[in-house]
């Protein structure tokens, strides 16, 4: 009898598996620790972390491997997408725990639920099936959904857990409608299949199949965020405590942006000149809207959701050109994108305390006098962003306007740097706040080690890498070359 | 024959459909809700889906649309106010059904009709088929789907669930381990006068 899968599969699941045991374990020890004991539950969430991660190299693969009936793929791609968004996730709970526990939210549930929207994260990106990708999806929002809600005596959470819930399941609906076209077409669920059954489609299909592109195109945009699809993400990005924020911003961008690839260039690479243009498009409302809204927010966590949104239209830039050094560009970018989200709102985390939340630009308004040495941190994490020489974010705004004006679309460069420039301004006046304005706040700066140290080398490595761009771009291009 | 009762089944559907949305009363709507459910579970019997069919009562109509019934009751929903929208909204949702009918056109016009699913009549039936899909070629899916629903299981709890001080409860082993001298004090008095 065919059982579907082989002994072997279990190997190529194995972080998988691993992770889904251990969140079902937390879940139930937690409920037995005593108050004093709480902590445990924190360190055996990052310990299944490390755990996973270690598993993840161990099975690195040395060329493409499929398991369980073609439904999961383990290749390069993939396996650095999972280890960024591991890694991630640690550093997302190391710098929440002291934010969540002031506020009476450090609970089990809060690293359940984060352990499970990171299971939902490695499923999507290691997908080769529809299903799979819709499921993987479904298993990370849902448990997203509920963390931004967590905060039950907050009226602004539950406001934006119920935007968020009701824009998501719209656009999975979307999602799930285009799909269904697409199955409907070509009669497959399999990535690879629909690839080959769409390559020697007849020029009839092909009204249908754009038909489907669309609805996947919009449902796709709206998980990460590109205009006119963003609409939630000011509201949740401000509305849900900034811990939870710093989570959805980071490690699910990356896992939308595994599912843009394994989609459009996996599945439906041969239609490219239609879902192109789309992309053009939305990629130049993004950079405008983002830049330029930006420019008009007070609060430092809804200009970072519109800073988002400026970011999600340079990333669309690498992959709308159609190859695979666009596509590296694009991973670069999105890998160095999380790298200063998670440093932005870590800074965020880092200056709030009992009863104070330091999410107004004016609360960054002398930090050199407080602390010149997280001034700097976040005069790094500033640059970056705006995309100052010789940073990381730069690099990675070089390398996707260098794919873009070699694909032939110069005027959308032009148009890119033109809407970086006014970028540059909101940025360039927190540095502003922080060095030339004098501080009301008096408060010092108090905070675990564990996350000044980390938060430190966040933002070095920010520099670090931007100093030597050569080694990240490399590793994106390698693990490109083996996709095909 | 079997033509005439999917025609009824459909018709029946159709009607119902319509009266969902149409009819003023929730609480009608919802009922014509389960005709619906029960028409289409019907027409999925006449293709040899009686698994699906089964599950689409014992489910849809057993546990979801009887929770909807009581949420509709409990709500006060106000009837006036959900009549006032609805000549505003009625432009609106006329062009969105025309749009939708007219891409729905479009796509199947080009629609190679003829490959219809063949009807399987094939001799194991229908639910053994299902379970080996799902436990074979489906696992990994049916697992996942399984760790959304433990997910909605958890958010729910974490989300309503309010542990309070005063919440007041039984302690099953003081209640077993009970004296009668702990509850019943026996006085001595002396008699008094009634007046």
């Amino acid at each position: 009898m065919n059982l579907g899968f082989e002994s072997t599969d279990i190997i190529t699941l194995l972080p998988e598996i691993f992770l889904l045991t251990m969140a079902c374990f937390i879940l139930v020890v937690d409920v037995y620790l005593p108050e004093k004991l709480r902590h445990l539950t924190y360190q055996l969430a990052q310990g299944t972390l490390v755990g996973t991660l270690l598993l993840v190299i161990s099975i690195y693969p040395s060329s493409l491997t499929l398991a369980m009936d073609n439904m999961f793929i383990n290749d390069a791609m993939g396996a650095l997408l999972k280890l960024v968004i591991l890694a991630i996730v640690f550093v997302v709970f190391l710098y929440s725990r002291s934010y969540l526990q002031v506020r009476n939210i450090l609970k089990g549930e809060y690293f359940v639920l984060g352990l499970f929207a990171t299971l939902g994260m490695l499923i999507m990106v290691s997908a080769h099936n529809l299903l799979i990708i819709y499921l993987g999806l479904e298993l990370m929002s849902l448990s997203l959904y509920a963390m931004v809600a967590m905060h039950r005596d907050s009226a602004q959470a539950a406001e934006a857990a119920m935007k968020y819930f009701i824009l998501g399941a719209l656009a999975s609906g979307m999602l799930l409608y285009g799909m269904s076209i697409l199955y409907g077409v070509t009669g497959n669920l399999d990535l690879a299949a629909i690839a080959t059954n769409i390559s020697d489609a007849d020029s009839n299909k092909h009204t249908a199949l754009v038909f489907g592109l669309v609805f996947i195109v919009i449902g796709l945009a709206f998980k990460l965020g590109a205009v006119p699809f963003h609409m939630w993400i000011p509201d949740v990005y401000q509305g849900a405590p900034t811990a939870i924020t710093l989570f959805i911003s980071s490690a699910p961008k990356i896992a939308a942006f595994a599912i843009l690839m394994r989609l459009l260039v996996d599945g439906l690479s041969s239609l490219y000149v239609d879902w192109q243009g789309m992309l053009i498009l939305l990629s130049i409302l993004s950079m405008a809207t983002g830049n330029i809204i930006a420019i008009a927010q007070t609060n430092i966590k809804r200009m970072f959701a519109y800073s988002t949104i400026s970011h999600v239209g340079f990333l669309m830039l690498g992959v709308l050109s159609a190859n695979q050094a666009g596509y590296a560009a694009s991973l670069f970018y999105i890998i160095t994108y999380s790298l200063m989200g998670l440093g932005g709102f870590g800074m965020i985390l880092l200056l709030s305390r009992v009863g104070f939340e330091a999410e107004n630009l004016d609360d960054f308004k002398g930090l050199n006098e407080r602390s010149p040495w997280y001034a700097f941190i976040m005069l790094i994490l500033m640059l970056s962003m705006a995309g100052v020489p010789p940073l990381l974010g730069f690099w990675a705004k070089w390398s996707v306007l260098n794919q873009v004006i070699q694909a032939g679309f110069i005027w959308l460069a032009v148009l890119a740097v033109l809407f970086a420039v006014i970028g540059a301004f909101y940025y360039l006046r927190i540095i502003k706040l922080m060095y030339f304005d004098k501080s009301e706040d008096r408060t010092p700066i108090e905070a675990n080690m564990d996350m000044k140290i980390t938060l430190s080398i966040n933002g070095l490595i920010i520099l670090f890498l931007g100093l030597m761009p050569d080694m990240l771009m490399a590793k994106c291009l390698k693990v490109l070359q083996v996709l095909i | 024959m079997i033509k005439i009762l999917f025609y009824f089944f459909a018709l029946i559907l159709i009607f119902a459909a319509t009266r969902v949305v149409t009819v003023r009363n929730p609480v009608h709507a919802a009922l014509f809700l389960i005709l619906a459910f029960f028409s289409s579970a019907a027409v999925w019997l006449l293709l040899h889906a009686e698994f699906l069919a089964i599950a689409l009562i014992l489910v849809y109509v057993g546990a979801v649309m009887v929770l909807f019934l009581f949420v509709i009751m409990m709500l006060d929903v106000n009837l006036v106010r959900l009549r006032e929208g609805f000549t505003r909204y009625l432009p609106v949702g006329i062009l969105v059904s025309a749009l939708i009918l007219l891409q729905m056109v479009l796509v199947l016009r080009y629609w190679n009709t003829t490959e219809v699913i063949a009807t399987t009549m094939v001799e194991i039936p229908n639910t053994t088929l299902l379970g080996m899909a799902l436990y074979t070629t489906y696992l990994y899916p049916f697992e996942i789907a399984a760790a959304i629903l433990l997910v909605a299981m958890i958010a729910a709890i974490t989300l309503t669930m309010r542990a309070r001080r005063s919440n007041k409860y039984q302690k099953p082993e003081q209640q077993v381990n009970v004296r009668r001298a702990d509850r019943v004090r026996l006085v001595k008095m002396l008699p008094e006068s009634r007046d």
